[in-house]
Parts: structure tokens; sequence; C-alpha cells
């Protein structure tokens, strides 16, 4: 019997992606290359989506299967709101990505996915998946190529792990929108220094709440206005910005 | 009771096969096979090599030789493998050359649709490049795949176009691509020539960058032809060249020391 080698449907493309929780905003975020092996396929290929004007998922692993997925999840999207007149609340998007995945158990789609955005309660959220479906809320989580060197820098930052309080003081409950993006760079521009898979650009999603007082944000974005474009699409809703920067190309 | 009808009237000998039913996986016309009777591309036969594209100032630019490959035999030499596709785009191919043509009797069929339609829509470089995406993605997903790296470029309503996908249905842009071994010998060299400089790069200087890529890929590509073609797709529409003829020059060679047939 002759050895034939059947063909892998699947690769790797790099990356890493990323998501925090705040108290009443959402911050989602992945760099912008994509490579197969030791070989940069292009140093601008979104990982990053917004689907409503309350959720952003980010897909990270096999590309193909990644857009694919996306492109599935946006249609289902679509014809919830056709049929509901609506756009799906968060919890039931998640929900929704956990079904898509089991449906394909035997064989997956090889992509990690970070849902981030507001819940109908008006709390920041981040759920995460492996590929075929397991789920749960989380304030924080890095998947990707370099999950294990920001994960860890992360669980010390985000949840104080390994950290004592000052005496008499206490850890803050909830981190302010200028802490959680200073992480969300230092995490990136670290991960970029140690992975090869990690540069060229990145981009930061920023999900706020209706209710926020956006004071804090619009100091950023006056220091940043260049780099930040708002894609919020209804009025006196949750608002969604897009900030982009550039990572290190080597 | 014997339930073999055949095996009725006949003697019974459990200790000799008279009718030569053992072993019986060995016995004609009891071959099983997992394929079903359908065998699917596992491994590209007969194949192209690179395929270079960049963007430059008024479109983008394309280039690949003329050999089709049997394995190392240089089998086929005049073979053309960049294609138009309407009047905006062009698909260049690497890998499996038969795959390559069953999709241009496709995109021709495609093509022809939409124009019979005749309602003043054309299908431009983004909609081919989705659709080959899809058929891509399609045939990996049934473990049955076109065997190609496809390069597609095109220019439609002021704006350029240059995307990839493969046999997996993986895809990108850039501003610079190449497939095969020009992605780690071309590659590089594009990037550097062309990176920012996308808006101001002319034609000539576009076509003497792929050509001095070429050059070197076919010094190093042991797959690769010294014969090619150029496509361009601008304002004006896709033009696809002659073959043409690269200008080599060995005379470096004389210089090698340390390997080859001079022993000093």
């Amino acid at each position: 019997m002759p050895q034939t080698r059947s063909f892998d449907p699947y690769t790797e493309n790099g990356g890493t992606i990323l998501a925090i929780a705040g108290q009443d905003f959402s911050v989602i975020a992945g760099d912008t290359r994509q490579s197969e092996g030791y070989s940069i396929q292009t140093r601008y290929a979104p990982k990053v989506f917004r689907l409503t004007d309350r959720a952003v998922l980010a897909v990270n692993g096999f590309a193909a299967d990644g857009n694919m997925f996306v492109k599935k999840v946006k249609q289902r999207l679509e014809w919830y709101r056709h049929a509901h007149a609506k756009d799906m609340p968060l919890r039931a998007i998640a929900r929704l990505i956990q079904t898509m995945l089991y449906a394909k158990r035997f064989f997956p789609y090889y992509v990690y996915n970070i849902l981030g955005g507001i819940e109908e309660d008006g709390t920041g959220a981040v759920y995460s998946f492996d590929p075929v479906g397991s789920y749960e809320r989380e304030a924080c989580r890095a998947a990707g190529a370099a999950q294990s060197l920001v994960q860890p820098f992360l669980d010390n930052q985000i949840y104080f792990k390994n950290q004592v309080p000052a005496p008499g003081t206490t850890h803050p409950a909830y981190l302010s929108l200028p802490d959680v993006l200073s992480i969300v760079i230092d995490s990136f521009t670290s991960a970029t220094e140690r992975h090869i898979e990690v540069g060229d650009g990145l981009e930061i999603y920023i999900v706020f709440a209706k209710t926020r007082d956006l004071q804090d944000f619009e100091t950023i974005r006056a220091k940043n206005v260049h780099l930040i474009q708002e894609l919020t699409v209804a009025e006196d809703g949750e608002r969604i910005f897009v900030l982009r920067r550039d990572l290190k190309k080597d | 009771m014997d339930h073999f009808p055949t095996n009725w009237g006949r003697p019974r000998n459990d200790a000799f096969d008279a009718y030569g039913t053992y072993p019986i996986q060995q016995r004609p016309n009891n071959i099983k096979d997992n394929f079903n009777g359908v065998q699917r591309t596992q491994q590209p036969i007969v194949t192209g090599t690179s395929v270079l594209a960049i963007k430059y100032k008024d479109g983008i630019m394309m280039a690949a030789d003329n050999l089709a490959s049997y394995g190392s035999l240089a089998r086929f030499k005049d073979v053309q493998r960049l294609h138009a596709v309407g009047n905006h785009t062009v698909l260049g191919a690497s890998g499996d050359m038969s795959d390559f043509q069953y999709i241009q009797s496709l995109l021709d069929d495609l093509i022809i649709e939409e124009f019979t339609e005749q309602d003043e829509h054309t299908l431009g470089p983004a909609e081919i490049h989705e659709y080959l995406s899809q058929l891509m993605y399609g045939r990996r997903s049934k473990l049955n795949p076109l065997w190609n790296s496809l390069l597609v470029g095109g220019y439609k309503d002021g704006k350029r176009f240059l995307a990839y996908v493969d046999l997996l249905g993986t895809t990108y842009s850039a501003s610079t691509i190449a497939t095969g071994y020009g992605s780690y010998i071309a590659q590089p060299l594009l990037r550097k020539a062309v990176e920012g400089r996308e808006d101001t790069l002319t034609e000539r200087e576009a076509q003497a960058i792929l050509e001095e890529s070429l050059l070197v890929l076919f010094y190093r590509d042991a797959r690769s032809l010294d014969k090619y073609q150029i496509a361009k797709v601008t304002e004006s529409g896709v033009s696809i060249s002659e073959s043409m003829a690269l200008r080599t020059s060995w005379s470096f060679a004389e210089g090698i020391r340390g390997y080859g047939a001079q022993t000093q």
C-alpha cells in the first residue's frame, strides 16, 4: 500500500488579540500582521471587527476560517436585525457564537474568538471562546501567538495577581480608561519585541456605554485626532471608536 | 444452515478452499479504497512557479514566466500563466496548471453570464477575488482543493486592487505580493523598491523592478524559465505582453571558487 500524505486543510496565521472590560466601557485590540511560517504575508489584515454599535469581535488563528466565521456571524446579526428591528444583545451574540462554533465540532473553525462590548445592563464585558465554542465572561483575555506573553502580564496588571496593596488601601475594583489603554499598548509593544509573529500595526476598538461621561476619552482624543476614528452608527446609544497605531515592522 | 446461495450444491470442505475464496481481500473485484471511486487532488502534477505583482502609479503590474514543470522536468515552455478576466482584472496562477485551466473556464463562463445581463455593471477585481476566495475555501472545506496560489490584480473606478488567495482559502492584500519561491526571494526586493512609493512609481520603473526580480528568481529557482510575460492593468484596461526573454549573464561564474569544475 503506497503511503500518501493527506491534504492538511489548516494553517496558522500568527498575530495576537486582547480585550479588557472596564466598568462602563470595553477595549478590544489586535495587531494587523498576517504571517505564515517565517513569511509576513501582509502588514495590514484586520483581526478585529465591529459587529454592532455595542459589540466587537476579535478573531485569531487560521485567517481563512476567521474571515469566514466573521462573515457568517455578521450575516446572522443582519437577519436578527431584519426579524426584530434591533441589534442583538451582547450575551445573545456570545451564545450565538458558541452554537456556531460547536456546529462545526467535527471540522472546527481553527480560531480563537474574543467578543467585547457593552451588556444590556450597561457594564463592559469580555467573552472568550475556544475553537469549539466553550466560553465564559471575563474581565480580560489575551489570545493568539503571544497569549503566553501577554496573559500573565494582564493577570498581574488587571487582576493584581501577586501584588500586595499598600497598607490601609485596597486594589481598585475597576481600572480607568487611560490605564487600560496604556496596558493594551504596552502589551502589544512588548509582544512585538519578543514574538516574531506580532507587529506592523495595532487596532484598538473602544466601546462606551450610553450613560458614560466621555470627558477622559475626549482629552485622549484631542491629543490623537489623526489616530482615532468614530464608528458609531446610531445616535443616543453606545459609542464605538477605533484607535490605530504603528507597531515595529521588523 | 449455509445462507449463501452460491455455496449451495457445492462440495463442503472446511479444510480445502476449492474456490480460492481466501484471503478474501486479495480476490479480484474486492478492492476497497477510501475514495468511493473518486480520486481527489492530493498533490499538484504540472506546476507553475512564482507569480509577482506590484502596485504602481497607474495601476498594477504582474509578472510570471512561461514554464509549466512536471516535477523537475521543464515540460511545457510556452504556457501563459497570466489571464485577463473582463476588462479590469488580471489573474496570475502558480501551482497546478490543470486546476488553473479549470478556474479559467469558470471565470470565462462567469464573465459571459454577467455580459449577457447587459445591465451596465461589470465585475471588478474585488468581485473576482471574492468569487475566487469562496471557490478556493469551499473546495478546501470539501478536502478537495484547487492546488493553486492565485494573484488577482486590477484597476476599476480609479482604484487599484491587488490580492492573494490560495488552496486553503487564505486571503490578503498588499502593495507587493509574490507566490511560491518568489515570496522568499522576490518579495523582499519588491518591498524595498515599492513600499511607500506606490503613488510615484512609473510604468518603466515598475517593469524594471519586476524584471530584476524575475532575473534573480531565474538564477536561483530551478523550476523557473527565462521566458516571461508582464501584465498591466490601468485606467485603460488590461494588457498582457508577448513573451519576452530575460537578459542573463553568466560571466560571473568564471570568478566562483570553492565548488564547480575547477580545482583551484
